[in-house]
């Protein structure tokens, strides 16, 4: 099943968004992970546009869907989704990093704007997630938990010690968006740590698990529908994409990982990413 | 500082009254499963240890064994809470602590929630299974953390009452719990209260400032000093995060003179946290009897105890160096 045009759209904005978000903000800070947030930008876009039950009406309902962002450090693209879906003011987020900023460098856990848990530490998520989605079944709750993680954050243990307990819990309202992009902080995964086929080591933890594109919105839509129709296993959907895609110089670049553009390179990224003119100007000042 | 609670007897007539704190949270455990549908509880394949078991038993659908995977169980827990549970989450000390240290501080501590995690197998009287077993440096890897609030209880009647304790106090919590049979200090009708010590005998030539097993050892060493003419108060330390720093000050003043007890090393641990408040209310000389920098080793817990000078002798022994010292 695919999207309608319009709502294909709406999500593309989305995700435009939080890639002009993400080099403004990074730009800013003069600091922080551009390349990752990026790249996750239109599986994060799908993820909250379409699934997520998260708004300003929903944010104190004890049931609602909760979301954890293992790969804590991609914060940029994560606030810009969470300001986009009015869950604070939009001029917020040039504070990033800021001191005072309630924009932490990894997120903190706020439950007044929506950040519903604490990471940075990578390897931590997956556990918390399921705590969430266990304490959510014994309250007889349909709330669906959504973990976002990472190729390099597979590298962890404590990563494998809660896929086999998400899997012996049958924890089926817990989905995981691993970001596969291949790069690591200290080169590509091949050259570092390759952790090979993540699709196949989920399915043989006893998940429901499945290899995406991650920059098809159709086909992420078509995976997070399946996650949802799953009942008695916990789903993986591993989401392929590149790191810093739609800003040509990002892409694929492990350089990327963790530095901020300076003046240059973030008029250039915003203008691959379709800002020109006084808009351009009028972010560069 | 609670004044002068009612002590049990040491002994019966012949034989020492013995109980274990782990046993006293299995069934503080119970209460607190029948008395609020918010607790749960996890286990990390220790559960007939640990004391956990007839929880779950009784609560199946509250109770998470995560098998042999502590830094999960930690996560977990946090995660339980972070939707409003109170969970309580055990393992031997060495493990709940050790490996899950880097999650009790990021998933737990940063965000303040409601994990209680109750350690057991704590110490040098976990005996026999020697020094990987014998978690020496807990209380000194709980109490650094912002926002950890670390209790040692004394004997069984006070494990069980901090044990319900925790699940009131707001926020994460570590209580220390051991598995060897130790002396019953107090009288059913002490109360704990969190974040007081209780002066459990008077005296004005120095205070014992002692936690968990060592106070038991503290009583007797201050009975032994009596019969020489010396007079200790003996303080039961057993919240050592947050402090009762007015109790040490008090101590200080009046006594003159502080000996730290601690199955545990001194460096960061209770003789530390004493020094601490020492220091910065009212400067008095000290002495510290703990684990000196070294793990321990296989043995009977009592056998271990008198080996590094944790018995009543032991501190006696250290009492009197510290009176020279005060008297220099």
């Amino acid at each position: 099943m695919t999207l309608s045009q319009e709502d294909r759209a709406a999500v593309e904005s989305a995700a435009r968004q939080i890639r002009i978000d993400t080099v403004r903000m990074v730009h800013a800070a003069a600091c922080g992970h551009p390349g990752g947030p990026i790249g996750m930008a239109d599986f994060m876009a799908t993820l909250f546009l379409r699934h997520m039950n998260l708004s300003p009406e929903t944010l104190h309902q004890p049931d609602r869907d909760r979301f954890v962002l293992g790969n804590g450090h991609t914060c940029a693209g994560y606030y810009s989704i969470l300001s986009q879906k009015g869950l604070f003011p939009r001029e917020e987020l040039l504070t990033f990093r800021k001191m005072g900023s309630r924009l932490q460098g990894h997120p903190h856990r706020t439950p007044d704007m929506g950040i519903d848990f604490s990471t940075g530490s990578l390897g931590n998520s997956l556990s918390v997630s399921l705590g969430m989605a266990l304490a959510a079944k014994s309250n007889g709750w349909d709330t669906r938990v959504y973990s976002a993680s990472s190729d390099g954050e597979s590298q962890e243990g404590q990563i494998w010690e809660a896929a086999t307990a998400a899997a012996h819990y049958g924890a089926s309202n817990l989905t995981v968006l691993v970001d596969f992009n291949n790069v690591q902080i200290d080169g590509h995964m091949r050259d570092v740590m390759d952790v090979r086929d993540l699709r196949a080591k989920y399915e043989a933890f006893g998940w429901h698990a499945l290899d995406v594109d991650g920059h098809d919105i159709d086909a992420i839509d078509a995976a997070l529908v399946a996650a949802r129709e799953e009942t008695t296993r916990p789903s993986a959907l591993i989401c392929h994409t590149l790191i810093g895609k739609g800003v040509s110089f990002m892409e694929d670049q492990p350089g990327w990982h963790g530095v901020a553009p300076g003046d240059e390179d973030a008029r250039k990224a915003l203008a691959e990413l379709g800002i020109e003119g006084a808009e351009l100007e009028a972010m560069m000042a | 500082m609670i004044a002068t609670p009612e002590l049990a007897p040491l002994f019966d007539g012949v034989e020492a009254r013995k109980a274990a704190t782990r046993n006293a949270y299995g069934e503080a455990l119970l209460e607190l499963g029948a008395s609020n549908p918010d607790v749960v509880v996890l286990d990390a394949d220790l559960s007939g240890s640990t004391k956990t078991k007839a929880f779950g038993k009784a609560h199946p659908d509250r109770f998470f064994n995560m098998g042999v995977a502590e830094a999960n169980m930690i996560g977990v827990a946090a995660g339980l809470a972070s939707q409003g549970k109170v969970a309580f989450a055990s393992s031997f000390a060495m493990f709940a602590t050790g490996k899950a240290f880097e999650q009790i501080r990021q998933s737990v501590c940063v965000p303040e929630l409601n994990v209680k995690i109750c350690a057991t197998h704590a110490g040098l009287t976990v005996g026999e299974d020697g020094k990987s077993h014998q978690m020496l440096e807990d209380v000194t890897i709980m109490r650094v953390i912002p926002g950890m609030q670390v209790i040692v209880p004394a004997d069984a009647v006070e494990a069980r009452q901090a044990v319900l304790a925790a699940a009131e106090i707001p926020g994460p919590v570590y209580v220390r719990l051991s598995r060897a049979s130790t002396p019953i200090v107090f009288s059913e009708d002490y109360r704990f209260e969190f974040g007081k010590a209780a002066m459990l005998r008077d005296g004005g030539d120095l205070a014992i400032v002692a936690m968990g097993v060592t106070v038991a050892a503290a009583i007797e060493a201050a009975d032994m000093l009596s019969g020489m003419g010396i007079e200790a108060r003996v303080l039961n330390m057993s919240t050592i995060s947050p402090m009762d720093s007015d109790a040490i000050e008090s101590a200080a003043r009046d006594c003159g003179a502080i000996l730290t007890a601690e199955e545990h090393q001194e460096n960061g641990g209770l003789g530390d946290a004493v020094a601490q408040a020492v220091v910065r209310t009212h400067p008095v000389p000290m002495e510290m009897c703990g684990m000196n920098g070294s793990f321990g080793q296989s043995g009977t817990g009592d056998e271990l105890l008198a080996h590094y000078g944790l018995d009543a002798a032991g501190l006696v022994a250290r009492a009197q160096q510290l009176l020279k010292r005060k008297q220099a």
